[in-house]
């Protein structure tokens, strides 16, 4: 049995849709319907959350071991299994994933009008899968999880989205199988080979070399999508233009890190060789995304369009910060995650703030917000400065770290990366610019409100952690300190096998 | 006395014949009463299927294992559903007459005597069997134009299929001189020193059942056939004659041509990648739920086929499991298919739904579940079924096989989400009627079926492997 005596990351999983199926059970008119489905929904991933801070406290974080692990029966005789578990590297997810879904429940309770009911489901439904793919420490259950995923946001993105609602949601859609199906064919091979699909059963084995690339670009072709990497990110900014905003949040917020987190949990320790291999490949890959992005992101008229090339900067960030291979490299592109996470996050709520009441996105329709709605000017300004990098918010500490790891790799990727930063500063200064500052020239804009009590409710716990993780990093880097270095350590030994092999 | 392992066949034999003679007698109509005997008969059938002993009986024309015990209770609770959801449809379009369950009955005798037989010629027996009475129902609505045709059509190109089956086992015979499973067996031992003239007749007997089992490049009626027909009948046609005719094609190539595989692996392996890609891109253009739905079917069977190409047990182990799984969300869609009535009229377009999840959201959800799942998507159970068949095909290196099988599955995402998305993003066109009782019980039982399996999956795991073992000796 694990610390807490009882099997906390299953419930942490399976109790969203305790919460879903209440919902659905509830008969009555549209508006008794609607409003306990949002009470309902609010209350379950309330409880989710505070049932997930016991991992904060009780995780062990001198230890790189896996943590509160469970293992059940499932199909025994093809040796795979019910198995769940966190380590330094996906305990934080499971948390960045517990505490977005009530904030993104709370942003949308009057922007969403229609379906009330169902939107709620889908959202829990959504928690379910993202926290049962970070807490999975079986390959084919992490699958099930990782596609999952697809059902509630093909539906949150088509049924509740913006115009181009049914082009978005069938290419989220379509792009994510199409890359995940080629992971499943290379999960199938693994599976035969080893016999088992047991994640720290699989970290034992040695896949042949020669095996091993075609692995790679298999995992490559489902974790690229996902991330999303150029030239394959054309989704994104699609399905973050007509997701809902609460959609978005969660998109770019946790969505977008699995892709990350399979490199981190599947590429980099099981296929040593070719991870190394083709790290130039990635690192390419990773700066075009990083300078092309950016300047795309300059050209932008449209807000969510704008901060979603953004996200594709950003994570290409991470990307290089993972294929470092060394301790700063990989924890920054842990902490850039995290930090992406809630920054950009905030950022797409803070848009939102905009389209509730304006209903547009465009850059052009707005201008002098700061004079009208001040707080909000200063929310959004934290954001931005956050985005940006600003020191003492939190994506400068991972940031950093990662520029400092591809110092060591190759004086150019971390070139590449630092340009990012600059434009980075360029496109959202501009924007922040653009809306915040100048003359009010639109009479309708002068009657907007300041944000409402329950939006302070919804900025004030991402503003909270965007300072802490910016002044005291420290609290969240100490989580992963141990199982990095211990990744970083089976890297360099399975390449030094490797190496005296092929002596 | 060996005939008495044939109990579950006798049984539901002269069961039929006595329900024949007794929904005649009657002067009022006896729809209803004989559909609810045939489904008793059927049932009872099951339980004696899952009592039945292990051996041959009746001259060795006959055989019972744990593979045809699988398949009988699959085509047998098929066709139980398959009479449940006629109910309603056929009182509604004026064909409730009581031969229809009858002759489903027939059917799924055929069906029975297909998946035990152990002999070329109870094999033809078994075929035609079923084929007879699924001519009939397939014309049932006679003064439809498009069921006629229906009719006609699947009646000329079964014919045409039964005749190259047999022309297949004759070259067989006279290359062998036994049309035993177990002697030709023997008989073709040795691949080395097997006749081309036998390969011309296994190839034969191939294209026959592909024929039935609707496999590319024999997959031209199914179209037609499956939108002419009466919805319940299609609903049929699409669930437990396949399982019978992949039964029989699995037991045949499995069982006397077994030792032979090297020579028509091939074959199917084509047939299967033929069906998985024109079932993907086939179905796109269609606005025709039935239509689209025997494209489907197409693309299924390509994915079921794959297990037997691999001829491995895990090969075999995985087109049990898809084969029982296709069946329960087939039945399910089906179900919803026939539901769909706006203000008493059959309507079956693919538009026609739309807005179905404001208007009726439980079938709405339930047809969702089905699509996902057809399209493969975890955790329901269709994803399952591909698994274990994928799983065998990159176990035995068909990689093929597998990459052509996970890139059909996209490619056929799109039309099932279309579905989806017609149902959910779309504005309702006039809400379909309520669906009656017998439909919601059968989305229901077989919704929950496909939702539910991730979470216990091992016993239908363990019956279809021992199934597998039980065929492979």
């Amino acid at each position: 049995m694990n610390a807490v005596g009882f099997p906390l990351l299953s419930l942490l999983t399976f109790l969203p849709l305790a919460g879903a199926a209440i919902i659905m059970s509830v008969r009555g008119d549209d508006a008794v319907v609607a409003r306990n489905a949002r009470w309902t929904a609010l209350w379950t991933s309330l409880i989710v959350f505070l049932l997930s801070l016991t991992l904060w406290v009780k995780f062990d974080q001198s230890s790189a071991a896996f943590q509160f692990e469970e293992k059940l029966a499932w199909l025994p005789e093809f040796g795979v299994g019910y198995h769940m578990g966190v380590d330094g590297i996906s305990v934080l997810f499971v948390l960045l994933s517990t505490a977005l879904t009530p904030l993104c429940i709370l942003a949308s309770w009057e922007a969403i009008e229609t379906r009330v009911r169902e939107y709620m489901v889908a959202f829990l439904i959504l928690e379910t899968m993202m926290v049962g793919m970070f807490a999975a420490l079986d390959f084919i259950v992490f699958y099930v999880f990782f596609e999952a995923v697809l059902i509630p946001m093909f539906l949150i993105i088509g049924v509740w989205g913006g115009p181009r609602r049914v082009y978005a949601a069938f290419k989220f859609f379509l792009y994510t199988l199409l890359g995940s199906v080629l992971m499943l064919l290379a999960i199938l091979y693994i599976w035969y080979n080893t016999g088992t699909t047991d994640i720290p059963a699989l970290f034992q084995e040695r896949i042949p070399p020669a095996a091993q690339t075609w692995i790679f670009f298999a995992f490559l072709a489902s974790f690229a999508v996902k991330v999303p990497m150029w030239p394959v990110h054309t989704w994104l900014p699609d399905a973050h233009v007509e997701a809902p905003t609460a959609g978005s949040v969660i998109l770019a917020g946790v969505l977008l890190k699995m892709g990350a987190y399979g490199f981190l949990r599947f590429t980099l320790p099981l296929l040593p060789e070719a991870s190394a291999t083709f790290a130039p490949l990635i690192f390419v890959l990773s700066v075009v995304a990083v300078v092309y992005t950016s300047l795309v992101a300059l050209a932008q008229e449209d807000m969510k369009k704008l901060i979603a090339y953004s996200s594709v900067a950003h994570m290409g960030i991470v990307t290089i910060g993972i294929f470092t291979f060394n301790q700063q490299g990989l924890s920054g592109a842990l902490f850039t995650m995290l930090a992406h996470g809630v920054v950009s996050g905030a950022l797409f709520l803070c848009v939102g703030v905009l389209y509730d009441r304006v209903h547009s996105r465009e850059i052009l329709r707005y201008g002098g917000v700061a004079s009208i709605m001040p707080a909000y000017a200063l929310v959004f300004m934290l954001f931005t400065m956050a985005s940006i990098g600003l020191p003492g918010l939190a994506n400068f500490v991972g940031e950093f770290l990662v520029i400092v790891g591809a110092w060591r790799v190759n004086p150019w990727v971390a070139f590449g990366a630092a340009l990012g930063m600059i434009l980075g500063a360029a496109y959202m200064l501009w924007l922040y610019r653009r809306v915040s500052f100048g003359k009010v020239t639109r009479a309708d804009l002068r009657a907007l409100l300041d944000l409402s009590p329950r939006e302070y409710a919804v900025f004030a716990p991402l503003i909270l952690l965007t300072l802490w993780m910016g002044v005291y990093p420290q609290s969240f880097l100490s989580f992963f300190e141990a199982s990095v270095a211990a990744l970083v350590q089976r890297h360099e030994a399975a390449l030094g096998a490797a190496r005296l092999a092929g002596m | 006395m060996t005939w008495i392992l044939a109990l579950p066949e006798l049984v539901l034999a002269i069961s039929g014949l006595i329900i024949l003679a007794a929904g005649v007698i009657p002067k009022r109509d006896t729809f209803f009463p004989v559909s609810m005997a045939c489904v008793g008969a059927l049932l009872l059938t099951a339980v004696l299927v899952l009592g039945q002993s292990e051996g041959t009986a009746l001259g060795g024309h006959y055989v019972a294992d744990a593979f045809s015990s699988f398949m009988k209770l699959l085509a047998v609770s098929a066709a139980a559903v398959g009479i449940l959801l006629s109910l309603d449809y056929n009182e509604k379009e004026g064909l409730a007459r009581f031969e229809f369950p009858v002759l489903m009955l027939l059917a799924t005798l055929g069906m029975m005597v297909m998946i035990s037989a152990n002999d070329l010629l109870s094999l033809y027996l078994g075929l035609e069997l079923l084929s007879l009475p699924l001519y009939v129902i397939a014309a049932f609505n006679r003064d439809s134009g498009r069921s006629a045709e229906a009719g006609l059509k699947y009646f000329v190109l079964g014919a045409l299929a039964s005749g190259l089956l047999l022309y297949g086992s004759s070259l067989v015979y006279g290359f062998a001189g036994t049309t035993n499973f177990d002697r030709l067996g023997e008989a073709f031992g040795d691949p080395a020193g097997v006749s081309p003239g036998v390969i011309v007749g296994i190839v034969f007997i191939i294209t026959g059942l592909a024929f039935k089992v609707s496999a590319v490049p024999f997959h031209m009626w199914t179209p037609d056939v499956y939108e002419g027909a009466p919805t319940p009948v299609t609903a049929f046609f699409a669930s437990a004659p396949k399982v019978a005719a992949i039964a029989l094609l699995v037991r045949v190539l499995v069982g006397p041509f077994g030792d032979l595989v090297g020579q028509w692996s091939q074959v199917i392996e084509l047939v299967s990648l033929g069906s998985m890609i024109l079932g993907a891109f086939a179905a796109i253009g269609q606005r025709n739920l039935k239509r689209l739905m025997a494209y489907s079917s197409i693309g299924h069977v390509g994915y079921a086929l794959m297990g037997l190409a691999v001829g491995s047990d895990i090969g075999l182990r995985g087109l049990l499991v898809y084969m029982a799984i296709y069946v329960f969300m087939n039945l399910g869609t089906f179900a919803v298919l026939v539901a769909m009535r706006r203000q008493g009229r059959a309507v079956e377009g693919v538009d026609d739904l739309a807005g179905l999840g404001r208007t009726d959201p439980v079938t709405a959800m339930w047809m969702a579940v089905f699509m996902f799942s057809m399209a493969g998507i975890p955790p329901l159970a269709g994803f399952f079924g591909k698994l274990y068949v994928f799983l065998a095909a990159v176990q035995s290196g068909f990689w093929v096989l597998a990459v052509v099988g996970v890139l059909t599955s996209v490619v056929s995402a799109y039309y099932y989400l279309r579905i989806v998305k017609v149902m959910y993003f779309d504005a309702p066109v006039g809400g379909l009627d309520r669906a009656p009782a017998s439909l919601s019980m059968v989305m229901a039982g077989t919704g929950l079926f496909t939702l539910l399996f991730a979470l216990w999956p091992a016993p239908m795991l363990a019956a279809a492997q021992t199934a597998a073992a039980a065929l492979l000796g």
